[in-house]
């Protein structure tokens, strides 16, 4: 029960301050528009490289939000409670991971297909970019939330975690977007999104305990 | 076990490697010297791709060789954390350049070697772009052990990520037999023999231990210096 405190204690913190997300998202949709703007309006090859665009996209938005996951906790002495609390870190970890992903991994699904449809993408490919991306951005919020917290204290922490963060999202990016290319040419998505999840379900069974331990010697 | 144990003391691992380091430098030299003549001057050109054949001999030793650094970095992150080992901070802190290096030789020599096989310098395959990714994994790893004020802490975040990022080199290793794509796949360690001529595979082999002694020599230097400057930082600490 502690851990479900946690986790609306986090959601609670971003409600008092929306403009936090609020600036994720606007990232987002900046950081798309820029395509179409630099490569030129021609819509045929927008709605071919919208896939790519969106998922690369998703992942530097949830990379922007992730330097404040465990850095204010650290910062304010909160941290150490957590570590000295009578339950597992791990949980501790999943919980805040978890909140990061409602407020971002899932604004991201849903404010996506608004762009993809300015893409030009087809309906079924909007559903299927919804898809992926509710399926994928939990591991990326995983695996940002490691780097988060290996970067704790460091110098020029928000560089350094995209560079530790991003190789190891590659795989999720790459599925993300074949998904969504395979139902552009008529193949099943299926097997993509299955990857997708079993990905996003290695990070969940695995991560966790790599955050636990990168926090505990964070504390130390 | 006992060698992890007997070298948990860095003072002794420094005695020891100073004694070693010499004739392993002689070694190394005399082993890359008879490599790459062996490889550049008599080993015959081949068949189908000619002089360019002999890019391998430096190519295929570091892509490896820069596979097995980075799971010698994970190995080395597992008895920092697990067993809290002085030495295998420092160690990997000293090896994970080395790797570094030996991935974009190996990402260099491809890429040159690419452009008279392929007709491209680069291309998006699965094993190009996951051996992009590991000099990256490397670049993480570098970056993060030397992020922090205290070594130490830098020391355990790495180990941390180095464990984490092993999963990469299953995938790197088997990309080629999982995506059918541009690069060919694996001809010396698969099942039924190499399907590499003798006259081509020895000199490849010899240049493999040959650039192992060379990664080896390298760690054991580094890591004499990582000890130094870790006991500079100590005593600066103290005034």
């Amino acid at each position: 029960m502690a851990i479900v405190a946690l986790f609306l204690r986090d959601l609670r913190l971003v409600w008092r301050r929306p403009g936090d997300v609020a600036v994720v998202l606007a990232f987002f949709v900046i950081a798309t528009v820029l395509f179409p703007l630099g490569i030129g309006p021609e819509a045929n090859l927008l709605a071919r490289i919208a896939a790519g665009v969106l998922w690369a996209a998703a992942l530097f938005a949830s990379m922007l939000s992730l330097d404040r996951l465990f850095a204010a906790d650290y910062e304010d002495g909160a941290l150490d409670l957590l570590l000295l609390a009578p339950w597992p870190l791990e949980l501790a970890a999943l919980a805040k991971c978890a909140a990061h992903w409602v407020v971002t991994g899932l604004p991201l699904a849903v404010l996506a297909p608004l762009i993809g449809l300015a893409f030009g993408l087809d309906d079924r490919s909007l559903a299927v970019l919804a898809l992926t991306l509710l399926v994928g951005t939990p591991a990326l919020s995983l695996i940002g939330g490691l780097a988060a917290a290996l970067t704790l204290g460091a110098r020029r922490s928000g560089a350094l975690l995209a560079l530790l963060a991003l190789p190891l999202c590659v795989p999720t990016l790459i599925f993300g977007a074949s998904a969504i290319e395979a139902t552009a040419t008529g193949e099943s998505f299926v097997v993509h999104v299955a990857i997708l999840g079993a990905l996003a379900l290695v990070a969940l069974a695995t991560l966790p305990w790599a955050i636990a331990a990168a926090l505990r010697q964070a504390g130390e | 076990m006992a060698a992890l144990h007997f070298f948990a003391n860095p003072a002794r691992f420094r005695r020891f490697s100073q004694r070693v380091l010499p004739a392993l430098w002689v070694v190394t030299a005399l082993a890359l010297t008879i490599g790459l003549y062996w490889g550049l001057v008599i080993a015959p050109p081949d068949y189908q791709q000619g002089d360019t054949v002999r890019i391998m001999f430096l190519h295929v030793p570091t892509a490896s060789l820069s596979m097995a650094g980075y799971l010698l970095l994970a190995a080395l992150g597992a008895s920092l954390l697990v067993w809290r080992h002085p030495l295998a901070g420092l160690m990997a802190r000293a090896a994970a350049p080395v790797g570094a290096t030996y991935a974009a030789v190996c990402l260099i020599t491809g890429s040159l070697w690419g452009r008279p096989m392929w007709g491209t310098y680069w291309v998006w395959d699965a094993r190009l772009t996951s051996f992009l990714l590991l000099f990256f994994l490397y670049l993480g790893h570098i970056a993060l052990s030397r992020a922090y004020d205290d070594s130490e802490r830098g020391d355990r975040a790495a180990a941390i990520l180095a464990v984490v990022g092993a999963i990469n080199v299953p995938i790197i290793k088997f990309s080629v037999d999982w995506w059918n794509t541009l690069h060919q796949p694996e001809s010396i360690m698969r099942l039924g023999g190499p399907a590499i001529d003798p006259s081509l595979l020895w000199p490849l082999l010899w240049m493999m231990g040959a650039m192992a002694l060379l990664f080896v020599a390298l760690v054991l230097l580094r890591t004499e210096t990582e000890i130094d400057r870790r006991r500079l930082e100590i005593a600066e600490n103290q005034d």
